[in-house]
């Protein structure tokens, strides 16, 4: 079986994150970057599939600027097998919709039994490229899993929501997401590390995939969160409790 | 020539992410509570911290003398005692994989690089330590095996190690009377003296190895009898260059502490930080530790290359670190006034567990000796 996973490279959502108000987007220098903790747990999930089984191909795919190259890097070292590297500058600051059809197009000619995403990203987010890619590829999609069965011509799993649990399944070739409730993902070891710059990555460019490059959404306007105010305090005098009710009845919050 | 390669980059950011999450969140407990975590190490084990300097073709991870100080020091960061094990157990396994043979390292080194299997290096006696050379335990061939009977003092490890390699003399020849055994744990006339109380290293058990007409086969000897001393002494070369990492890892987290508690703590009105005669000190202990982190890649740098200055130079790291992380620790400690004195901060704990380092793996008096005499001597 080959599993692709997509992977995106983020600020680390340890420090504080921030927009640049120039372009709208999200500033990477300001923080160091990291692979997303949900495309870690999609890795995770995909390695433990190889874990079972040696003859799993496991592929990561990242679009991203020049240093992406160290998320796939690390994502080598943790144990996949080879990686996808959608570079160029004319798609910086890409769209949804623009990063979608160029995921797309890298993975049609990847041929992947199963793709695996993290249901949403932790900076620019949407949660919606993974919808969009399968859309592209006519794939079913097993959106937002709680937990996975993969076998070998068929993906099973369970979705949470408010009304309860559902059971969804899809024959191969399909995509499915991953949330937080599936495994931390592992450290890479030794060998991983000084093993992972002998392992393939290809570099695809825009013309490469054949796909156009201006986005179809802009950003009109963006804001500074504002600065926290001071809580409102409330002191007991009997009538907390009701004060209490009061206050999250009128915020909406319950 | 000081950069680090982006693998060793990587090597350091695993390590650290491991220590950090497994690990330093237990530190002090384990120490309060003499826990010696085995489940731990084995976690270690499996990412290669079992075999770091062992031969990939043996089962290690190949890895150079300077990966393996860079990943020490980051052990250390989150508790030098664990990290020190780590590093003795690494030692063992080198000496295996070094100067076994064949069936020595398929037998031993699967096990040892794992971690599913923990190493323990005996060399020290009650009435020897510095004087190594002078040892009585006493190895007798006879027949196709060796019977041992001694005592071994302050065994890191003992009792819970599978293997032990043991120096033991046979022959009345001084230092170039001593062989090395492997001796596997469960062996008949093997046992262990009660659990040492200690002032550091709580975390890993310190004990007395007995060999009491211990039957050992002769295939169990690790190299040529009477090569010994040498065995012991080159495994001791890189353990020591291993313990200065440990130092300078212990001595940097109290250091890092350090600055956070003089930039949070306030008095006579304002940062602690502040205060030159302060700021004076961190910029010293950041000093002494850079000073001899220069010093322990050097001397990796000569163990991985051979080259002729090399016991010289790991005496002159172990001597430079073990004080500098020491220091570093102990002036921690007062710049935290008296929240370093309580074991809640973790600072006090790092005093003990590295005053140890200036003792053990030669102490620092005979590390003096063997710069001395080679100064002096050529
Ligand atoms: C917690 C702990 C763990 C240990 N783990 C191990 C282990 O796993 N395996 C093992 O084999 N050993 C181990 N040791 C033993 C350690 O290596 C010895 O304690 C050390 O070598 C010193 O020997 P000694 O204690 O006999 O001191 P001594 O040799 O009696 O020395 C006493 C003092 O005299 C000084 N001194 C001795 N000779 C000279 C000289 N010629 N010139 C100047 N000063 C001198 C010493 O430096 C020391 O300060 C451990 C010790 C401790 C405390």
């Amino acid at each position: 079986m080959k599993i692709v996973v997509l992977i995106k490279q983020v600020p680390d959502t340890a420090e504080e994150r921030r927009l640049d108000p120039g372009t709208g987007r999200v500033d990477r220098q300001a923080n160091d970057p990291v692979i997303d903790e949900i495309t870690e747990r999609a890795l995770e999930l995909a390695l433990s599939v190889k874990d079972k089984d040696k003859s799993t191909e496991v592929a990561v795919l990242a679009m991203g600027p020049e240093e992406t190259s160290k998320a796939i890097r690390k994502a080598l070292s943790m144990g996949a097998d080879s990686g996808i590297h959608i570079l160029d500058p004319a798609l910086a600051g890409a769209d949804i919709t623009l990063t979608a059809a160029a995921l797309a197009a890298a993975l049609k000619g990847a041929q992947a039994d199963l793709i695996i995403a993290g249901n949403e990203s932790t900076d620019g987010r949407a949660g919606i490229v993974p919808a969009m890619v399968a859309e592209h590829l006519g794939l079913p999609l097993l959106g937002a899993l709680a937990s996975a069965a993969i076998g070998a011509g068929t993906v099973s799993g369970e979705r949470l929501n408010d009304a309860g649990t559902q059971r969804v399944s899809a024959p191969l070739p399909a995509m499915l997401t991953v949330t937080e409730s599936f495994e931390e993902a592992r450290f890479p070891n030794f060998k991983g590390i000084m093993g992972a710059k002998r392992k393939p990555v290809t570099t695809l460019s825009a013309s490469g995939l054949g796909i156009a490059t201006e986005p179809l959404s802009t950003v009109i306007d963006l804001e500074q969160r504002p600065p926290r105010t001071a809580g409102r305090k409330i002191i007991d005098e009997g009538d907390a409790a009701a004060q209490l009710v009061d206050f999250l009845v009128t915020q909406r919050l319950i | 020539m000081f950069d680090l390669t982006e693998d060793q980059l990587a090597i350091v950011h695993m390590v650290a992410g491991f220590a950090a999450e497994n690990i330093a969140p237990h530190a002090i407990e384990w120490d309060q509570n003499h826990h010696f975590p085995v489940d731990v190490l084995a976690q270690a084990g499996e990412l290669g911290m079992g075999g770091i300097y062992v031969r990939e073709e043996s089962g290690g991870s190949g890895m150079s003398r300077l990966d393996a100080a860079l990943i020490f020091e980051e052990l250390a960061k989150a508790d030098p005692t664990i990290a020190a094990y780590i590093s003795i157990h690494n030692m063992v396994a080198w000496m295996i994989d070094k100067f076994g043979n064949d069936e020595q390292r398929t037998t031993w080194l699967p096990g040892l690089c794992s971690m599913e299997t923990l190493a323990s290096y005996a060399l020290t006696e009650p009435g020897v330590g510095s004087d190594a050379a002078a040892l009585s335990t006493r190895a007798v061939l006879d027949g196709d095996h060796y019977v041992l009977n001694g005592t071994k003092q302050f065994i890191s490890g003992a009792g819970s190690s599978g293997v032990y390699v043991v120096m033991a003399r046979t022959a009345d020849t001084g230092s170039a009377g001593i062989s090395a055994f492997i001796v596997p744990d469960g062996t008949q006339g093997l046992s262990f003296g009660a659990l040492e109380r200690k002032m550091g290293w709580n975390a890993q058990p310190t004990r007395q190895v007995v060999f009491e007409n211990m039957r050992i086969p002769a295939a169990n000897r690790l190299g040529e009898e009477g090569s010994g001393f040498g065995i012991a002494m080159k495994g001791l070369n890189g353990g020591r260059v291993n313990i200065g990492a440990c130092s300078l890892g212990g001595g940097q987290a109290a250091l890092d502490k350090s600055v956070a508690y003089l930039k949070e703590r306030s008095a006579f009105g304002a940062p602690l930080i502040g205060q030159q005669a302060l700021l004076f000190q961190i910029a010293d202990m950041q000093t002494e530790l850079e000073a001899a982190r220069t010093m322990v890649w050097r001397a990796a740098d000569a163990l991985e290359r051979s080259t002729k200055d090399t016991v010289r130079l790991c005496a002159m790291a172990k001597l430079v670190a073990t004080d500098a992380g020491f220091n570093a620790a102990n002036t921690a400690l007062q710049l935290h006034g008296g929240y370093g004195y309580l074991s809640e901060y973790g600072i006090e704990k790092i005093v003990r567990d590295l005053r140890v380092h200036q003792i053990l793996e030669g102490s620092n008096e005979i590390m003096r000796l063997i710069i001395g005499r080679i100064a002096v001597d050529g």
